[in-house]
């Protein structure tokens, strides 16, 4: 079956008065129906833009600089915006990183996701208010009504980002984008949420794009992993092959970063440093920290290509090696 | 914490201010220039006289009980006798300020009634032509001070286009000021359906409270457009846009809602600034109000008045604090429920 998002050399650029910033460079990315896709990379890598850049939200300086996004088949990046309005929360949601500031701090919670039940599927007022409930019920929200009444500084951070999912889900959105939604909560909760997020994911049939840094929570929840380095799409796989078998050096370096006894799996950095994006040169943004790199690094971007069912690597070194040595 | 207890520490804690406050005025009779024995005595009283003078008015005794007679008196509502008029403080007072309260809430709702919307429109269409407008007319506000304005205005709309009244006071000559209810002659003149005091007095204000609306009308346009564009920014926007909300509930639901709330503050404070400040503009355009009177005072030495002056634009100061703190706690369930 098609995949539900299809995400096709997307690049999104920021004008900025110092010159322009790649911060997508020329991605492809599927989400396939119902699954759960990581998205990881360092902190500047392009993994929230290109969240924004979905929901067509990129504001300027930035732009969509080319590609195409498609969703269920339709041309995101055509359509009108009316039309796109009423894509954005009934087909995609998202759910931001800190939940506390995601939620308008003068409206009570429960009257931000009754509105959506209004603007998205025309309830009347009290319908709108019983699915409500339901809903902050479903994810987990003891004491609906008096919840529903507070407003976002009155509960946890737990709870906010309850609501956020709540919100987000308000009206069965068929894609899901997940923004890093357990920074700043501890550990047990963010368990729960990540648990919450999967068991909703599920019994809608949702898709869900979750944004990390942590590569356990990946290993733990995502069927598939795309990793993003410096704005590229440097490697997708699918969980296992991924973690058994990075391919892209710099994947390699995540995957090795990963401490191996103990629980704690936040991600250590790769050697190196980010490189700039601002007026990138081509080719391979990786070059600069690459153990493996070539010439050919440098000047062309080295395209994805086919390492094993649902494994595709763009790296020059990779490439030779496998095709030096073919396993079969 | 309930709305009461926090009405009542609001309240409460205003009361210190108010003390402080009564030291400074009464301080201030001995910082401004002039024996007020002296003044009161007339140029040509003889040093016994004038000693006479001091033991009654009580300025030779010690400095703790002249002030606790001040105050006892400001308690009482006696802020003593204006040696010019004759007649006591306070009653000088009530009779002038109808005229700067109404020339105040003129201005005022000028520069609300054009500052937001100019600042909302310039924040939501930044750098387009209302942005740029906006920043001309603010620069012009600010460079220019009220009395030049206010000349500016008499020379062009009175002199020169004709379109405005001459610049003496709150009625045209021959016009009967309305029956009084609240003292504000527009809206006395309203009330009694008294057309012809309304129009002569809306025509009167026209100048003043265009000069004086036009010298805040910038501050406010642009804490206005400065906070709307950081709410724009701002997290849960973003998440409302996620939502599929449409634009008009965003800009002027979600984010004028939350925009209000400072605005609210700045209101309070430019009630306060105009209230004190408009004494230039009550000068300039004959305008029967209390800094009118002030001034009048201050030119004659005439310490009581300016006093009573000093302790009530404080007190309005603070009352205004006061207010802007509970509107804030109605308004913003944060601060109410911390
Ligand atoms: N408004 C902007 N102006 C200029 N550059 C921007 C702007 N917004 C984002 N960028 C650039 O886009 C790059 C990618 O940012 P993005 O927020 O997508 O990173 P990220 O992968 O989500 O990082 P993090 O893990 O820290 O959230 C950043 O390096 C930044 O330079
Ligand atoms: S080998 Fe070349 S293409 Fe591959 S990661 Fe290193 S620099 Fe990039
Ligand atoms: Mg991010």
């Amino acid at each position: 079956m098609r995949p539900l998002l299809e995400v096709e050399n997307l690049s999104v650029a920021f004008d900025t008065d110092e010159g322009t910033v790649g911060a997508v460079d020329a991605i492809d990315l599927d989400v396939r129906r119902g699954e759960i896709l990581g998205l990881v990379g360092e902190s500047g890598s392009g993994k929230s833009v290109t969240a924004l850049a979905v929901f067509r939200l990129i504001r300027p300086p930035g732009r969509i600089a080319g590609g195409s996004i498609r969703f269920d088949g339709r041309d995101l990046l055509a359509l009108p915006e009316e039309e796109m309005r009423r894509i954005r929360g009934a087909q995609i949601a998202m759910v931001f990183q800190s939940p506390r500031t995601a939620l308008n701090p003068v409206l009570p919670v429960g009257r931000q996701i009754a509105r959506l039940y209004r603007l998205h599927q025309g309830c009347s007022a009290a319908e709108a208010r019983r699915r409500t409930l339901e809903m902050l019920g479903l994810v987990g929200i003891p004491e609906p009504e008096r919840r529903a009444r507070d407003y976002a500084h009155q509960l946890s951070g737990g709870m906010c980002q309850r609501v956020m999912i709540a919100m987000a889900l308000a009206t069965s959105p068929r894609l899901l984008l997940a923004d890093e939604p357990t920074t700043g909560l501890d550990v047990s909760i963010a368990a729960q949420i990540l648990d919450l997020l999967r068991d909703l994911g599920r019994r809608t049939g949702a898709s869900i794009v979750l944004i990390t840094h942590d590569l356990g929570v990946v290993a733990g929840l995502c069927d598939r992993v795309a990793v993003m380095h410096a704005g590229q799409l440097v490697e997708c796989a699918d969980v296992r092959s991924l973690f058994r078998e990075p391919a892209h050096p710099y994947t390699r370096a995540l995957v090795r970063s990963i401490p191996r006894v103990d629980r704690e799996v936040t991600m250590e950095p790769v050697p190196g440093v980010v490189p700039s994006l601002l007026d990138a040169p081509p080719g391979c943004r990786y070059a600069d920290r690459c153990p493996d790199v070539l010439d050919v690094c440098r000047t062309v971007k080295p395209a994805r290509s086919a390492r094993a069912r649902d494994h595709e690597v763009a790296c020059y070194a990779t490439e030779a090696a496998r095709v030096a040595a073919p396993r079969g | 914490m309930g709305l009461g207890r926090y009405v009542a520490t609001r309240v409460l804690l205003v009361l210190p201010t108010l003390f402080g406050v009564t030291l400074i005025t009464f301080a201030l009779t001995y910082l401004l220039p002039g024996n007020p024995a002296l003044v009161k005595a007339g140029p040509l009283a003889t040093p016994e006289h004038i000693r006479e003078m001091e033991r009654q008015m009580g300025l030779d005794r010690p400095v703790p009980v002249q002030y606790w007679r001040y105050l006892s008196g400001v308690l009482r509502g006696d802020f003593g006798e204006s040696a010019t008029t004759g007649r006591p403080v306070l009653q000088d007072f009530l009779q002038r300020v109808p005229a700067t309260l109404e020339l105040t809430l003129a201005s005022m709702l000028i520069a609300i009634a054009v500052g937001i919307p100019l600042g909302v429109v310039a924040a939501v269409r930044r750098d387009g032509p209302v942005d740029h407008a906006s920043r001309l007319l603010g620069v012009g506000g600010v460079a220019m001070p009220t009395f030049w304005t206010g000349l500016l205005a008499v020379y062009l709309f009175f002199y020169h286009l004709g379109v405005a009244p001459p610049p003496l006071g709150r009625l045209s000559p021959g016009v009967m000021a309305p029956t009084a209810l609240t003292g504000l002659y527009a809206v006395d003149a309203l009330l009694t359906g008294n057309a012809r005091a309304l129009g002569s007095a809306l025509h009167q204000l026209m100048l003043p409270s265009l000069t004086l609306g036009f010298s805040v009308m910038a501050p406010v346009t642009r804490m206005v457009r400065a906070t709307m564009l950081e709410i724009l920014e701002s997290d849960y926007i973003k998440a409302a846009w996620a939502a599929g909300l449409p634009r008009r509930t965003i800009v002027y639901g979600d984010a004028l809602r939350n925009c209000l709330i400072p605005v609210i503050t700045l209101v309070g404070v430019v009630f306060g600034f105009l209230m004190a400040g408009n004494v230039v503009v009550e000068i300039v355009f004959a305008w029967p109000g209390i800094g009118n009177y002030a001034v009048t005072s201050l030119l004659t030495k005439d310490a009581a008045p300016i006093q009573g002056f000093v302790l009530f634009v404080a007190v309005v100061y603070v009352l205004i604090n006061l207010t802007v703190d509970l509107v804030y706690g109605v308004v913003d369930p944060r601060i109410r429920l911390r």
